[in-house]
């Protein structure tokens, strides 16, 4: 493997962890539900695609043949992860969680938090 | 070089699944837990990838397919459970 490629494989796994990381740390730190919802639904994702593209590029280098078995994951994951954010945002509207008064858009959250609770019997 | 490069990724990557499950035992409500444990298999998938690249073999590869499917049936079954209180109507 060459020093070229090497660094460029190395650059992107850093980069990519380090993405997923921030991700993380918005989800352990934002103080609402909704801002939590919205850092590690695009971040991981992001940081998770760097990585696999980095594997993708070791193993064609490495096997000697242009290796595209990990595009399917970021493929999936690229599909899958606002379909997932939708339906826990839905979840959260639904269980009619706390939101800080500085949150924006606060009004189109008023319909939804008309109806009972789950948590409220 | 490139072992190092990923021994660091493998260690922000660790630190990013440790506050996760922060998140997911402290957090207040339901919706809170959900999130963490979606955030936590798309971030072992990437754990998974880098013990395949250190040990030099794609056969990982599967493995990362398959907890990406199941994770992502699991995140819609909890959702559904929450909005429904029902999986299988």
């Amino acid at each position: 493997m060459s020093v070229f490629l090497e660094i460029v494989v190395s650059i992107l796994l850093v980069l990519g962890s380090i993405v997923t990381l921030i991700g993380s740390i918005g989800l352990a730190k934002f103080p609402d539900y909704f801002t939590r919802l919205h850092a590690p639904t695009k971040a991981s994702t992001v940081g998770v695609g760097c990585i696999l593209i980095a594997s993708m590029i070791f193993f064609s280098v490495e096997l000697g043949h242009v290796n595209l078995k990990e595009a399917l994951i970021s493929i999936f994951l690229l599909i899958t992860a606002p379909v997932a954010a939708h339906m826990l945002a839905k979840a959260g509207l639904h269980y009619k969680v706390n939101m800080k008064e500085n949150t924006q858009n606060q009004h189109l959250a008023k319909k939804a938090y008309l109806h009972k609770s789950p948590d409220d019997e | 070089m490139l072992s190092y490069a990923i021994l660091i990724s493998c260690g922000l990557i660790g630190c990013a699944l440790a506050l996760n499950a922060w998140r997911l035992i402290i957090g207040p409500t339901t919706p809170d837990r959900i999130i963490a444990v979606d955030t936590m298999y798309i971030n072992s998938i990437a754990l998974i990838i880098l013990l395949g690249l250190y040990q030099g073999s794609p056969s990982y590869y599967e493995g990362a397919l398959l907890i990406a499917l199941l994770g992502f049936v699991s995140t819609s079954a909890f959702c559904k459970y929450l909005l429904r209180g029902d999986i299988i109507e």
